[in-house]
């Protein structure tokens, strides 16, 4: 069955119309599976009984007339740091390997609750730290638009899930760029909502003030009706807000007609890939031809972005890593006594960027250096809100590129930690102030490599964000551009 | 700015609980040098008076009521410890 | 020749809250339970999982601090103290750091010789409580134990620590203090404060200085004291021990030191130099706390009369003396009994029946006041049969023993019993006539001059009607018969 380039809106209406079997969809994509995975290496693990026992559900449901969740009969993939209960979590880590939790993310319930089919969990960097997908301790992922360049990360597998065409939606998590790179590097769309607006409960941590779920999708009308059902309030998240979620596909119309866009002059200086440059410049004309307006803003600490995200995350990852130590889960090294265990287990567990983090973040938070450090990333956390309140003062939205480039070749930044960090440069500022960022695709390189273009609101201003996306894809085709697999 | 030692290398592992090969501490000794010397950039931004920032959103006053709910079971709690014994989790002794 | 030393000491106690589930889940916080069946994946610390905060903890905590006189945080958060150790399933405990809940409180501590003094507290926070560990082999020491085992159920089970000033000067007064502080809790049921079960523990910091000198000495901290005799006792060794060693020219070295009870001394335990950088910073999975004036006085309303104040009252409400006024709030389950009890009667009878018959009659039994067969009820309604003359105040103590003995009302044994008190006139008028007309010579001798005889004569009628006749009544109707 020939289902790939469905949206996840066109399969639910079939499997409500009764014009598709959740279970027949549900074989399709497990086959797809099987043929794509041994060459793109995107599942970490597949799903099999879990998705077809979820989908006969939803069939079942269907024949005795019961009503059928938003996502009913809807393929999705999630990335491997969304606890599943009873099904291997491993974050992409030796330290993990075969871990099955004992309860699901609150996002995860919510997915089922909606009818969605599950199919697996995807590759990823290691506990989400990385660019490219690279730092996955099992494998890296490969681009379907070329296997020799990386897909971007951390979220690597579910944005090249939904680029192959296996599933529809994906869920990723971003806490600096980690779904929107990705996206772009893969051509398709990646949405980092607001801080608090989608639970965290069940997401394992990277760094807490900053992670944030989203959605990947190919069409913005997808990634609204997945963002109704992961989105609200969860009263196991302190820092989950209580704010009513409205229903983001219909609010969908709207489009860029007198919009006033911000450009952040610092977003376009040097460092900016030319074709990418090129690509924003092409699609602001489609913009402005559609009725937006553009204004210069500026965002004056954008150049100590990514040292302040550099010392906040990881002094937070420091933290929230300190438990894999051996005793109730996952990896035990061998100690004869309790802290040799610790240390021989976290040796052997964790991979080099893990571990090169959890060392910068330890450093910043220790005795002498807590307020050189961490302390002075806090204050300029502030600054760098403050200067997205002023400049969304100016404007309705902000739109800036994604990425820097497009995506670079396997193995091309491994030896360079800062290099690879700078991939996020476009994307953490907006983690850091807590807002809504998503990335739409916006053209291809000269050799065929996906681009995307970032699109930043206020906080909360998610069904903005998606509107003007879903009106931007309405002047091209980009997203309906697939690769050749 | 400090200087990132093999004995500072040395120290941080420690605290993180890390057993680093000698190869390991002088790699990140390195890499964590220039990560800082980056880093040490802020000290150019005056942060004088401005407050810290530790929460994305400014919520407040967020807690449930005191009410108990179901525990995991115990099989659940211990089925995937590498030692169980006893219904708890066993660990080599603590004294080096 | 020796100089004279001042000792120093400041008391660290961690006391556990009395909530029904843990600071940051639902689990219980029940005490005995099998290891490992009162947890979940948040108090277990399960990758992904997230705290939220139990508003009775944030109640009590406050209770505590308002309690102690403390200044309560406009604003206050939660940090993390990160140290790695197989008691906390997360690496780190979930605690206050830099904007702790209160902040400058006092105890006063009344010394035996009726001298108060007041001691500052520097500050209460909240913070989660850590797992149990078990050690296997080799008699359960963690010394030389083959392997350790670790139950989480006291995990996130939420604790108040309570700070106080180094403003204690001898070993008695940090037991007073903390006597002092059992006391304070407890009354405000802000913990049931049970030492066995570990919900009160107490380490202290301990130095000596010249006497005169106003810079501290170097302190030594001492752990491991579980009863409040042991930090009696452990503080005057370690005070001593520290005299001793400064008079001999050595030095106080800072470090952590284990109270041995059994072999009553100090001793040093060994600990990493870097044991001691928790790199504490702001708990982001928790929100600030922002404590509104509506939200501590809704807490100030609930706080109760804590016992000294208690003590006072109970002297010029009910003219107690102090002996009695502090026997009755000892705890507040006594004080509350007798508050009951005296409800519209006489409240020195009640003190007596209750101090000297009830608590006497528990105390043998090994019952608490909350056992108590009898209820305050009950023995309001005793003390008002005997002051309205319906009982005498001799059957009153047959009539109590039955109450206690069966759980009755005292109408109920009164009944029963036929024990009611003659006080009608015609009745007691029979009895009078009957014993008179029986004894002719005692009248003669009275009726002759003799007073004492009365007596006799009052004894018989008691006699006869089996101690039921009102003595009052006889006393009078005597007279009038017998008096030309
Ligand atoms: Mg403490
Ligand atoms: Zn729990």
């Amino acid at each position: 069955m020939e289902y790939s380039t469905l949206s996840a809106v066109d399969i639910r209406e079939r499997v409500v119309r009764g014009e598709l079997k959740a279970e027949d969809l549900c074989r399709a994509v497990l086959d797809r599976i099987r043929a794509l995975n041994p060459q793109l290496k995107i599942f970490l693990a597949v799903d099999e009984a879990g998705s077809l026992a979820a989908a006969r559900e939803v069939d079942r449901k269907r024949a005795a007339g019961e009503v059928l969740g938003p996502l009913a009969g809807v393929p999705i993939t999630l990335k491997d740091n969304l606890c599943t209960k009873n099904f291997s979590t491993t974050c992409a880590s030796k330290i993990l390997d075969g871990w099955k939790p004992p309860y699901n993310a609150t996002v995860v319930e919510r997915l089922k609750a909606a009818g969605a089919v599950l199919m697996g969990k995807a590759n990823m960097d290691e506990f989400a730290m990385g660019s490219s997908c690279e730092n996955s301790a099992f494998h890296p992922t490969f681009n379907p638009w070329n296997p020799a360049y990386v897909v971007g990360g951390s979220s690597g597998g579910s944005a090249a899930a939904v680029a192959a065409g296996i599933t529809p939606l994906a869920l990723g998590s971003d806490t600096g760029g980690s779904i929107r790179q990705p996206a772009a590097l893969c051509g398709v769309m990646g949405f980092k909502p607001t801080y608090g607006r989608v639970s965290r409960y069940g997401l394992m941590a990277f760094a807490s003030s900053l992670d944030q779920i989203g959605p990947f999708a190919y069409s913005a009308e997808d990634a609204a009706l997945l963002m109704s059902v992961i989105s609200g309030h969860d009263e196991r998240d302190s820092t989950s807000a209580e704010i009513d979620v409205p229903d983001y596909r219909a609010q969908l119309s709207g489009g860029l007609k007198g919009l006033k866009v911000g450009l952040p002059k610092e977003y376009y200086g040097e460092g900016l890939d030319p074709e990418v440059r090129a690509a924003l410049e092409t699609a602001k004309q489609v913009w402005r031809a559609a009725g937006a307006e553009f204004v210069e803003v500026s965002l004056p600490h954008t150049e100590y972005c990514l040292a302040a995200y550099y010392l906040v995350a990881t002094a937070e990852a420091s933290s929230n890593l300190a438990r894999y130590d051996g005793v109730q889960y996952g990896l035990r090294g061998e100690g004869g006594h309790l802290l040799a265990m610790y240390g021989a287990t976290r040796a052997q567990g964790f991979g080099p960027e893990v571990k090169r983090r959890i060392m910068l973040g330890t450093y910043a938070l220790s005795a002498g250096y807590y307020d050189a450090y961490y302390k002075k990333a806090l204050q300029v956390r502030t600054l760098i809100q403050r200067d997205f309140n002023a400049a969304l003062k100016q404007c309705d939205l902000i739109l800036t590129p994604t990425s820097p480039t497009p995506a670079f070749k396997l193995g091309e930044r491994m030896d360079d930690p800062l290099t690879m960090y700078l991939s996020d440069i476009y994307t953490i500022s907006v983690n850091l102030a807590g807002l809504p960022g998503l990335s739409v695709p916006c053209g291809f390189t000269s050799q065929g490599l996906p681009m995307g273009l970032q699109i930043i609101g206020p906080a909360f201003a998610e069904a903005k964000l998606l509107q003007a996306a879903h009106a931007y894809q309405a002047q091209t085709g980009w997203h309906k551009r697939r690769p050749v697999l | 700015m400090p200087e990132i030692t093999r004995e500072t290398v040395q120290k941080i592992a420690r605290l993180a609980n890390l057993n680093l090969t000698g190869v390991e501490q002088d790699t990140y000794a390195g890499q964590l040098e220039k990560i800082l010397e980056y880093v040490h950039k802020l000290n150019q931004l005056d942060t004088t008076g401005v407050p810290q920032t530790s929460h994305a959103l400014p919520l407040q006053d967020v807690w449930r009521e005191d009410v108990v709910t179901p525990s995991l079971d115990r099989d659940e709690v211990l089925a995937e410890a590498p030692d169980p014994s006893g219904g708890c989790f066993r660990v080599p002794r603590i004294i080096e | 020749m020796s100089i004279d030393y001042e000792i120093v000491v400041g008391l660290e106690v961690h006391v556990e809250l009395a909530t029904r589930s843990k600071i940051f889940c639902g689990c219980s916080t029940q005490f005995g339970a099998e290891p490992n069946t009162q947890v979940c994946p948040v108090c277990l610390g399960l990758p992904g999982t997230l705290p939220v905060l139990n508003r009775e903890v944030l109640n009590l905590a406050i209770r505590a601090a308002l309690a102690l006189n403390c200044e309560l945080a406009e604003h206050t958060k939660f940090d993390r103290k990160n140290y790695f150790y197989l008691d906390s399933p997360k690496a780190y405990q979930i605690s206050q750091f830099d904007m702790p809940l209160a902040k400058n409180g006092y105890l006063d501590i009344t010394s035996p010789n009726g001298a108060v003094r007041r001691i500052g507290i520097t500050r209460v926070h909240m913070e989660e409580d850590a797992g149990k560990l078990l050690h296997a082999g080799q008699g359960g020491q963690i010394g030389n134990a083959t392997s350790s085992l670790a139950d989480y159920n006291r995990t996130g089970v939420p604790l108040i620590e309570i700070v106080s000033e180094p403003d204690l000067r001898t070993p008695e007064e940090a037991y007073l203090y903390l006597t002092g502080l059992k006391e304070i809790l407890e009354f405000s049921k802000i913990s049931d404060c049970n030492m066995e079960e570990g919900s009160l523990r107490c380490d202290a910091n301990i130095s000596v200085r010249p006497l005169g000198q106003a810079a501290l000495g170097t302190k030594a901290e001492l752990k491991n004291m579980n009863s409040f005799k042991n930090v009696r006792a452990g503080v005057e060794y370690e005070a001593k021990r520290q005299i001793r060693l400064l008079n001999e020219g050595g030095r106080v070295v800072q470090e952590t030191r284990a109270w041995d009870a059994e072999k009553g001394v100090t001793r040093s335990m060994r600990s990493k130099e870097e044991a001691h950088d928790y790199r504490y910073f702001p708990e982001p999975d928790l929100p600030m706390i922002l404590l509104t004036a509506d939200m501590v006085e809704t807490v100030r309303e609930t706080l109760p009369e804590l016992p000294q104040a208690k003590r006072v009252r109970f002297q010029t409400q009910y003219g107690l003396n102090e002996y009695d006024a502090g026997v009755l709030t000892a705890t507040s389950e006594l004080a509350e009994y007798f508050e009951a009890a005296a409800m519209g009667t006489n409240p020195k009878a009640v003190c007596n029946w209750l101090t000297v018959e009830l608590l006497g009659r528990l105390n043998v039994e090994g019952k608490t006041i909350a056992e108590s067969p009898v209820k305050p009820g009950q023995l309001n309604a005793l003390v008002k049969l005997i002051e309205s003359g319906e009982l005498s105040g001799k059957l009153g103590k047959q009539v109590f023993a039955e109450m206690a003995e069966k759980g009755e009302a005292p109408q109920v044994v009164v009944k029963r019993l036929g024990l009611a008190q003659i006080s009608d006139v015609d009745s007691l008028k029979k009895i009078v006539m009957d014993v008179l007309a029986a004894n002719p010579g005692p009248v003669a001798e009275y009726r002759g001059g003799k007073a004492a005889t009365l007596g006799f004569l009052v004894g018989q009628i008691m006699k006869v009607s089996r101690g039921q006749a009102n003595p009052q009544k006889v006393n009078q109707l005597l007279r009038e018969e017998l008096e030309p």
